[in-house]
């Protein structure tokens, strides 16, 4: 970002500016309201009030790419449909994350062969994986506090 | 056999001299690529089979020719009967006549099986694949076709998997 080679290595003053907009970002990260497959219903059920979502700041899922800050990658890719993904992903604005849930977006699950991408980290680079076919609820929220702990570590240097 | 169905395949068999199988309660009758529209008009307009339920394909290769056998499975709501019309179709070059001037819905149909087999339908209105992406090469249902494995591996070394994995690039 431009402040740091602005002002140079501050201390103090980046420090806690990198905290506060680390902190800020992880209190309201919406994601896109991108279900594939089965691993839908799961990411549903978890923004549904049992296993509420909304407590992390996902209150409502962007459908427009342009205002969504977190892609859940929720369920298989296929060959078809990996441009597609490639595309909303690059009309996301930075700063963005991918979360692959669930066994089919991470290696490619019980699906080893030439219609579905082994991993969609062939097609987007991802933060976290969440294992599980379906990952429960509370696993993709497991994903979702570790990514919250990646970003609250960033540093402004690796910002967009 | 059915008794219902016994006079609507010896038509068959009288129209196009063809030959019956069965099985339980299948009635499989083999129809030369030639034949198929006609078989399937008179199907529609004499025998009361209004509806294509399926149409698919096998692959015999390497153990029989020819080699692809193309099965079309019609039902008549109105009768409650179901007859299967298999059409044995060459390796070389597959070509079969449309059928989707009788029936509408084979225009999907038709696209699978030239997406997954290569089978090129004649006066087919939007000859495109329709599962595999546009630009994909090959043929994935055919029995020479490889299946696409990634050898899963066994390692924990973080470099030694991203030698083997395409990645995306930012």
């Amino acid at each position: 970002m431009g402040v740091e080679q602005k002002l140079g290595n501050m201390g103090i003053v980046t420090t806690t500016l990198e905290q506060v907009v680390n902190w800020s970002r992880t209190r309201a990260m919406w994601p896109i309201l991108f279900g594939i497959a089965c691993c839908a219903i799961e990411m549903m059920c978890a923004q549904d009030s049992d296993y509420d979502m909304s407590r992390f700041g996902m209150e409502l899922m962007r459908a427009s790419p342009r205002q969504a800050d977190l892609m859940i990658v929720a369920g298989r890719v296929s060959r078809k449909m990996g441009p597609v993904i490639r595309q909303l992903y690059d009309q996301m604005p930075e700063p963005k994350w991918v979360l692959a849930m669930g066994d089919c977006a991470s290696c490619g699950g019980v699906f080893n062969n030439y219609a579905i991408f082994q991993g969609v980290d062939e097609v987007v680079p991802v933060d976290v994986y969440v294992a599980g076919c379906p990952p429960r609820p509370e696993a993709l929220i497991h994903g979702v506090v570790t990514l919250y702990h990646k970003v609250n570590g960033e540093k402004m240097k690796d910002w967009a | 056999m059915n008794k219902k169905i016994q006079p609507i395949v010896q038509a068959l068999q009288k129209d196009f001299n063809a030959k019956v199988e069965e099985f339980r309660d299948e009635v499989h009758v083999f129809v030369m690529p030639e034949q198929i529209v006609s078989a399937c008009q008179e199907l529609r307009d004499k025998h009361g089979f209004t509806l294509l339920s399926t149409m698919t394909a096998v692959d015999y290769c390497p153990s029989e020719t020819p080699r692809f056998h193309v099965i079309y499975q019609f039902t008549s709501v109105t009768n409650n009967l179901f007859i299967s019309i298999r059409v044995p179709v060459d390796g070389a070059q597959p070509v079969l006549p449309t059928i989707t001037g009788i029936f509408k819905n084979a225009n999907w149909r038709e696209r699978e099986l030239w997406d997954m087999f290569g089978i090129r339908f004649e006066g087919h209105p939007d000859p495109r694949r329709i599962l595999m992406p546009a630009d994909w090469e090959g043929h994935p249902l055919r029995k020479d076709y490889p299946l696409g494995y990634e050898e899963p591996q066994f390692t924990f070394s973080f470099e030694e998997i991203d030698l083997r994995k395409p990645s995306a690039k930012e």
